[in-house]
């Protein structure tokens, strides 16, 4: 079992290599060190600032659209070039293709973060000549985003295994989008009564919860990230992801591929 | 030569051209359109619903902005514009979005403040200073730049001692505050403590802009302090002999000084036929007050050596 879904993974984590998915990282280099050498000229006093800002909030949206357009398309796109057929007529169950796929989708972005950690590093070091402590709370931010990574991408496979590309890729970038504002959501269920309370709140606790993974600001600025936070964090990213996959594996699980 | 080589050269000389082409038909209309890409415009201007728009990504959306209201106070002050109508809200929504980012109090209350050389705001400056001290309670420079805009701005030394004071309570507050803070109790004479003022920003500040700034001031202090004496010298020279002294060898003879004072690059002052007290070269003071040339308006430089 575990060797199958490792061999599903690879593949998808070499047919990612093979789209040119890390081609990225060409555009992310340019954009840092534009921002290192340009940001000292035009502003003042936040050239250490920018390069973290503008280094973890690239490595996070660069690695949510990837997510987001890699994964809606992982299993549409087996059914549609019919390789699907083939991996399924071997000893391969369903849910280990999906789960199979998660993790091919996961490596790739952990590694796409990764050279992009070190672009940042390598900026960090340009602007400031040295590093000191609290640089390593970089590290943090980028765990927090890695996690942010494996929600979303559980959540395009989710859309993937019952709808076209374009529609899942809509669903998945309006759940980051509602996500982002969870918080809010939940506010406004505190403010309303009866039924509409509980829907709402429902509804809050059904969407992915993004806002507690951003710590760049905070991060930026060397504020410390609680220890308890980096723990909720980590088991809120499993959880939430284990439920999406899930879903993926039942609704993939009753599809109909004739 | 091969027939796809061929097409590929002929379509890259086409990309080229046709890039330049349109640089150059863009170059050219902008020039028909002066100052079209470069409207004073904030399309949105509520600080609440950028940080919302910004997806979490506030960090980034500050550092934007702040850059964005430094290029706009340099461009509105390199322009000589005296309106400056952008600049607290670009600063609101830039400490909105990042709380704690207190550059942009530190450098956006003095371009609001400063009535010589700034928006002329400085109501919108100590509001900002507030919102900076409510969010960073334990930095005691807040404080210390609301004293100094209390004072410097408003001559409001009650105002300035108590920010002072509150200043001076932080852990790990500079000494000097607690000086200053004295100091503006007892209503000190005022060339005196703006020296001490513009003294702890030069020796507290690690960024070379404001070390200049601060060190231009200095510079631009002595020359205000030593025409003010020379000046009170040539009334006191008129009330007792009833002209004007004819040359500053007389004056300084009548002050029993036993040699022309000179500024702070070592140029000797020079008396003017009407009894004025000048610098000789008052480009290379640009913050000073007095012994300026009539109608004469500053350009500011600075000097990196004291």
């Amino acid at each position: 079992m575990r060797a199958r879904i490792a061999h599903i993974a690879s593949n998808t984590f070499r047919e990612a290599v093979r789209d040119r998915v890390l081609y990225n990282l060409i555009a992310f280099v340019l954009l840092l060190s534009g921002a290192a050498i340009l940001v000292g000229q035009i502003s003042i006093e936040i050239e250490k600032l920018v390069v973290i800002n503008l280094g973890l909030t690239a490595v996070s949206l660069f690695g949510v659209v990837i997510a987001i357009f890699i994964g809606i398309g992982l299993v549409s796109k087996e059914i549609e070039k019919r390789t699907l057929y083939t991996v399924l007529s071997r000893p391969v169950q369903r849910w280990e293709f999906i789960i199979g796929k998660f993790f091919g989708l996961a490596g790739t972005l952990v590694v796409n973060a990764f050279f992009m950690a070190i672009g940042v590093f390598g900026a960090l070091f340009y602007v400031s000549h040295k590093f000191v402590r609290a640089d390593a709370l970089i590290l943090v931010a980028l765990y927090f985003i890695v996690l942010e990574f494996l929600i979303i991408c559980s959540l395009s496979l989710l859309f993937s295994s019952f709808s076209s590309p374009l529609l899942s890729a809509v669903f998945a970038f309006s759940l980051f989008v509602i996500g982002s504002f969870a918080e809010d959501l939940r506010n406004f269920a505190g403010m309303a009564h009866g039924l509409s309370r509980w829907l709402a709140m429902g509804a809050a606790y059904l969407v992915p919860n993004f806002s507690a993974f951003n710590v760049i600001s905070s991060i930026a600025h060397e504020q410390p990230v609680a220890g308890q936070l980096v723990l909720h964090n980590t088991l809120y990213a499993l959880f939430y992801a284990a439920m999406a996959l899930s879903g993926a594996v039942l609704i993939f699980e009753r599809r109909d591929l004739k | 030569m091969k027939h796809r080589t061929k097409i590929s050269l002929i379509a890259g000389a086409c990309l080229v051209l046709s890039l330049a082409a349109s640089s150059l038909v863009l170059h050219r209309t902008d020039l028909l359109r002066p100052q079209a890409t470069l409207d004073e415009v904030l399309f949105l201007n509520s600080p609440k619903l950028i940080k919302r728009a910004s997806l979490g990504y506030d960090g980034l959306m500050a550092c934007i902005y702040w850059t964005r209201a430094v290029q706009y106070f340099g461009s509105q002050y390199h322009h000589n514009t005296p309106n400056y109508n952008l600049l607290a809200p670009l600063l609101e929504i830039t400490t909105h979005l990042d709380p704690h980012l207190t550059v942009a109090y530190d450098f956006g209350s003095s371009f609001l403040a400063s009535r010589q050389y700034g928006a002329g705001e400085p109501e919108r400056a100590i509001a900002l200073m507030n919102y900076g001290i409510q969010n960073n309670p334990d930095d005691w420079r807040l404080y210390y730049d609301l004293g100094f805009i209390y004072y410097m701005e408003l001559t409001d030394y009650k105002g300035a001692a108590d920010a002072f004071d509150r200043g001076s309570r932080v852990p790990n507050a500079h000494p000097f505050v607690k000086i200053l803070a004295a100091q503006m109790a007892q209503h000190a004479g005022e060339y005196q403590t703006a020296r001490m003022l513009w003294s702890a920003t030069y020796q507290t500040t690690k960024d070379k802009q404001i070390k200049e700034n601060a060190l231009e001031h200095l510079r631009a202090l002595r020359v205000d302090e030593d025409v003010t004496h020379l000046q009170e010298a040539v009334t006191h020279f008129g009330e007792r002999t009833g002209r004007l002294p004819a040359s500053m060898t007389e004056l300084i003879g009548s002050m029993g000084l036993p040699k022309v004072p000179v500024d702070p690059d070592g140029h000797p002052y020079k008396l003017t036929p009407e009894g004025r007290i000048e610098v000789r070269q008052p480009d290379d003071f640009s913050f000073a007050t007095q012994g300026l040339p009539p109608g004469y308006k500053p350009i500011p430089k600075f000097h990196s050596q004291p």
